[in-house]
């Protein structure tokens, strides 16, 4: 269907902002908490089946090579081994993993004749335990013919012969090259006075949980039939797949979820090690666990984040008008493409941030190298676009001598400008952006920082202050997952992308809420208790809630994106609907009573202006359990109180045919401001966080208390990515940081003593009750506003962030080369 | 292959089993004992998930083999309190919002049970020295050494 461009679709919000709730935005404590503090959470390690076997997987020493010969014969000859699979045996029965590119690249859950990257599995054992079945790993024997490595994103586009990695997409490691532009670029650019240009390096890193990925698999010759029980997320979403790599119908492979032991995007899907465990156990005749180790997952856990270069320039005029942006840039995707450039197709969404700019191009390149494939990874490739966007900000500042906040202040989009429709298409529901300014102002005594830092600078200390002004794209439509794809494919229409719930009423009138998407580290319980206690003016105390299988599960797409608050938002709100009606007509019989002139009270349902004339909520489910036939006849009323509901996505429409506008796709959009105080030793290179102030617009808040360990846990991994992380990939690829030992967590010791986080809270007109996502936000601003703060720091000495992570040892160099070159 | 017996108690129970002599105590508690509150997160003792109680002091059980706690104490997560009568501590993370994801969780609340132990009122400096070695993901820690204080602040008063 064609339609106007820019046409935004009527709202179809059905519960609007409060200004009194019952339970929404309330601190509630978490109904999680229980049973993950007392031992009594179900992570993936913890299932056990009966008769269970335990698998282990021997990775590639090298990053790219033929497998010439695998000697399995000692391996299987060790008492306690039950099986022991190569990649050619696993793929006589065993498909490739699912992959959503286009063309695919062909991976497999154990390589098959070549290895494209360090950790790629290239046999796996079943045993009786997993110490034996590591034993046995040892013991099997591959001879491997090393093929020309690649590491680098440049060299990676002109490589070829046998470096290329998937010949059969063609004699090139170029995975995807396109340039979109949105608006008048050439015309702004023409227009502008001043061009800022800065190469910018944004560094691979990935969600790294504490716990990793993991599966146990169950496979019932009598009925054909899968089991697996992971702690992966979109299962009900596309699991299916996970069934068409094992070749089975969908319906004969049942997913059970897990608790996740964090995510933060990296256990979005998970399919390898479910489609590894499945096949291990079909193969073995028993149950086999699949858990990856830490060295599985940091280097073949197909999560790390994103890894570009960037050539970017912003045009502006000499009054700090911010006109257009062009964005050359080369992403380093590793061995295998499992998203396509999804990450690109999110950044899309805000690619120009919350400033007024009218138009932009990018020019991207996606590569293939021998590294560990992106995933997702809080952000989702929106977090680098609001580095760039925010490190081009400062650039100009600089140039122009202008005042960081005022260049802001001048170019945020205002108040009354919404729904906004930014260059790409995508539209912005709402905001006040320069509420949020002026409340993470009103949080910071700026004033006497900059004081401070003018004395601490006459004792050779250097204190420097950063902020960030950033968007917070939040309840994604698929259109991010293929509108880079060339414009005759793949041909989707409009995606719904939903999210479902049922809830019963049980006989004594409590709640119980099914969840068709895992826990994965954030709060979905206590966000759908609040939900449902908020329409049915419930006690959450009688609320409780379990996760569906994929069997019994239905339409869900599950957390990521920061979608899940929203979306189970509107599937609480719409499944209460239908039980509000129902316990109203039971009621209105009980009552005597027209179903109008009734009304929800705690507790309770009962006549409108006559107090005491009512019935518990115990009452109304006890009758509607067992006694509908006691009932007057009222069609299409039958016994018991329950309802399923499939909430879809709020807003969203299509790109137009030529990719020149995207449609409306990541549409609920939250803001926020950084503000950190950072202090560098120069001697050392150590960063110290003297304070830091984080304020966020996530729309209506659910739970303030959540929300705000959101912002505090996304902040610090922000501080991780911009001060600590890299996966530090040598010349012959091999990964020198496979361990949290040296791949650097910030600890406590790295962390600001206190994350000072504010809130602003414009509805959405959107969404239920005008929630916005919040899931992602911390990492989405700090890492700029932390290297504002630094270059701030070291101004006296002329150094200029453009790479991350600044660790001690990068700071140093930095800091050597500026006093080398006279600087201080 | 060689085994080897040891006895100890666990949680207040005394517990006498065979074992492979190479494994390691959170792989008896887990897969021996079924005790899967204490948690394997990093392999190489750096993130702290698996933080036990041996005779009352806070240790990463990845880094004790079971053959070396021959009539040693060691207490578990479940063994500090259940879902009806939480230790002050646990209760504390819940009340502060100390976890998210519980993973590291159980470890946490181990090690924070110790640093009670031996700090009357432990200070924030002092909290986060003691807790370097437990990794958390999802929480920036903030709210973990909220959490501690006050629970130390419960377990004294």
């Amino acid at each position: 269907m064609t339609r106007e461009r820019h046409y935004i679709p009527e709202s179809r919000q059905r519960e609007k902002p409060k200004s009194k709730y019952f339970a929404i935005g309330h601190s509630m404590k978490r109904v999680e908490d229980t049973r993950l503090l007392t031992g009594s959470g179900t992570y993936a390690d913890d299932v056990s089946l009966p008769n269970m076997a335990h698998a282990a997987v021997l990775r590639s020493p090298h990053a790219h090579a033929r497998i010439v010969s695998i000697d399995k014969s000692k391996a299987e000859a060790l008492p306690g081994v039950i099986c022991v699979m190569t990649g050619a045996e696993a793929a006589e029965v065993t498909g490739p993993c699912a992959d959503f590119s286009s063309p695919p690249t062909t991976q497999h859950c154990i390589a098959v004749d070549k290895v494209r990257h360090v950790g790629e599995a290239v046999a796996a054992v079943v045993a009786e335990s997993r110490y034996i079945a590591e034993d046995a790993c040892e013991l099997i024997e591959v001879e491997y013919d090393p093929l020309p490595v690649v590491v680098d994103l440049e060299e990676a586009v002109t490589s070829t012969g046998d470096a290329v990695l998937h010949p059969e997409r063609g004699d090139t490691n170029v995975a995807l090259q396109r340039t979109i532009t949105f608006g008048a670029v050439d015309e702004d650019f023409a227009a502008a006075d001043l061009v800022i240009e800065r190469r910018l390096r944004w560094p691979r890193s990935g969600g790294t949980p504490i716990e990793t990925v993991g599966a146990t698999a169950h496979y019932d010759r009598g009925t054909g039939k899968f089991t697996i029980h992971a702690n992966t997320s979109m299962y009900n979403y596309v699991g299916w797949l996970i069934a068409v790599s094992l070749k089975v119908d969908p319906h004969r492979l049942n997913i059970v979820p897990t608790d996740a032991g964090g995510s933060f995007g990296s256990k979005l899907f998970c399919h390898k090690v479910c489609t590894l465990a499945g096949t291990l156990a079909r193969a073995a005749g028993r149950p086999v666990k699949y858990l990856e180790d830490r060295i599985d997952n940091m280097t073949s856990g197909d999560a790390h984040g994103s890894d570009r270069l960037y050539d970017a320039q912003l045009a502006l005029k000499r009054d700090g008008t911010m006109l257009s942006m062009r964005l050359k840039v080369i992403d380093d995707y590793g061995a295998y493409f499992q998203y396509g450039v999804g990450q690109h197709g999110n950044a899309m969404a805000q690619v120009t941030g919350p400033y007024g700019i009218t138009s932009v191009e990018v020019d991207l390149t996606a590569v293939l190298t021998n590294k560990c494939q992106q995933g997702a990874y809080r952000g989702f490739g929106s977090e680098v676009g609001n580095f760039v966007i925010e490190r081009l900000v400062d650039a100009a500042c600089e140039e122009l001598g202008l005042d960081p906040v005022e260049m802001r202040r001048k170019n945020l989009i205002p108040k009354d400008a919404f729904p906004y429709i930014m260059p790409t298409g995508n539209m912005y529901d709402s905001g006040d952006y320069h509420a949020v300014l002026d409340e993470a102002l009103g949080m910071i005594d700026l004033e006497g920082w900059r004081k401070k830092q003018a004395e601490a600078r006459k004792e050779g200390r250097y204190i420097g202050i950063g902020i960030s002004t950033c968007q917070e794209r939040s309840v994604f439509s698929a259109t991010e997952f293929w509108m880079w794809n060339p414009n005759e494919t793949p041909g989707f229409t409009l995606s719904s992308s939903p999210e479902s719930v049922s809830v019963n009423i049980d006989p004594t009138g409590k709640a119980f809420i099914t969840l068709n998407a895992p826990f994965w580290g954030n709060s979905p319980e206590t966000m759908a208790v609040q939900v449902l206690a908020e329409k049915l003016e419930m006690d959450p105390a009688d609320i409780s809630v379990g996760y569906a299988d994929s069997d019994k599960g239905f339409n869900s797409s599950g957390p990521g994106g920061s979608r899940f608050t929203v979306m189970i938002a509107g599937a609480v709100s719409g499944a209460a609907d239908v039980i509000r009606e129902k316990m109203l007509r039971v009621a209105s019989h009980m009552l005597e009573a027209d179903p109008s002139d009734l009304e929800f009270r705690a507790g309770s349902i009962g006549v409108q202006g006559v107090p005491g004339k009512e019935k518990t909520l115990a009452e109304v489910a006890l009758h509607a359990h067992y006694f509908r036939l006691d009932l007057p006849e009222d069609h299409d009323l039958t016994s018991g109180i329950d309802a399923a509901y499939v909430y879809d996505h709020p807003v969203t429409t299509m790109p137009s045919e030529d990719r020149s506008d995207l449609g409306i796709f990541y549409p609920i959009v939250g803001h926020m401001c950084h503000i950190p105080v950072v202090e560098v030793d120069v001697e050392t290179g150590k960063v110290d966080f003297l304070d830091y102030v984080a304020v966020h617009d996530c729309g209506t808040m659910v739970n303030p208390m959540t929300l705000a360990g959101h912002v505090r846990g996304g902040t610090v991994n922000g501080i991780g990515s911009a001060l600590y992380e890299h996966f530090h990939y040598d010349e012959s690829g091999q990964l020198q940081n496979a361990l949290l030992s040296d791949y650097l967590h910030p600890t406590l010791m790295e962390t600001p003593v206190d994350i000072r986080v504010g809130h602003v809270e414009t509805p959405s007109p959107f969404t239920e009750y005008g929630i916005k996502g919040g899931g992602e936000g911390g990492r989405m601003g700090a890492p700029p506003a932390i290297a504002a703060a630094i270059e701030d720091a070291l101004k006296p000495l002329g150094v200029k962030v453009d790479s991350l992570p600044l660790t001690p040892k990068v700071l140093r160099g930095m800091i050597r080369e500026a006093e080398a070159n006279g600087g201080g | 292959m060689a085994e080897a017996s040891v006895t100890l108690t666990v949680n207040g129970r005394e517990v006498s089993a065979t074992v492979d002599p190479r494994t390691l105590l959170v792989h008896f508690l887990r897969e021996q004992l079924q005790l899967t509150g204490t948690h394997v997160g990093c392999d190489t003792s750096q993130c702290g998930a698996c933080t036990v109680h041996l005779d009352g002091r806070a240790v990463k059980s990845c880094a004790l083999l079971a053959v070396q706690l021959e009539g040693a104490d060691v207490t578990t997560i479940e063994g500090v309190g259940g879902p009806d009568e939480m230790h002050p501590m646990q209760t504390a993370f819940k009340e502060n919002h100390g976890l998210q994801c519980g993973f590291c969780t159980p470890g946490m609340v181990m090690k924070g049970i110790d640093i009670a132990n031996r700090h009357a009122a432990p200070d924030e400096a002092t909290i986060r020295r003691e807790l370097e070695g437990n990794l958390c993901r999802c929480t920036g820690y903030h709210n973990i050494v909220e959490s501690i204080a006050a629970g130390a602040r419960e377990m004294s008063g």
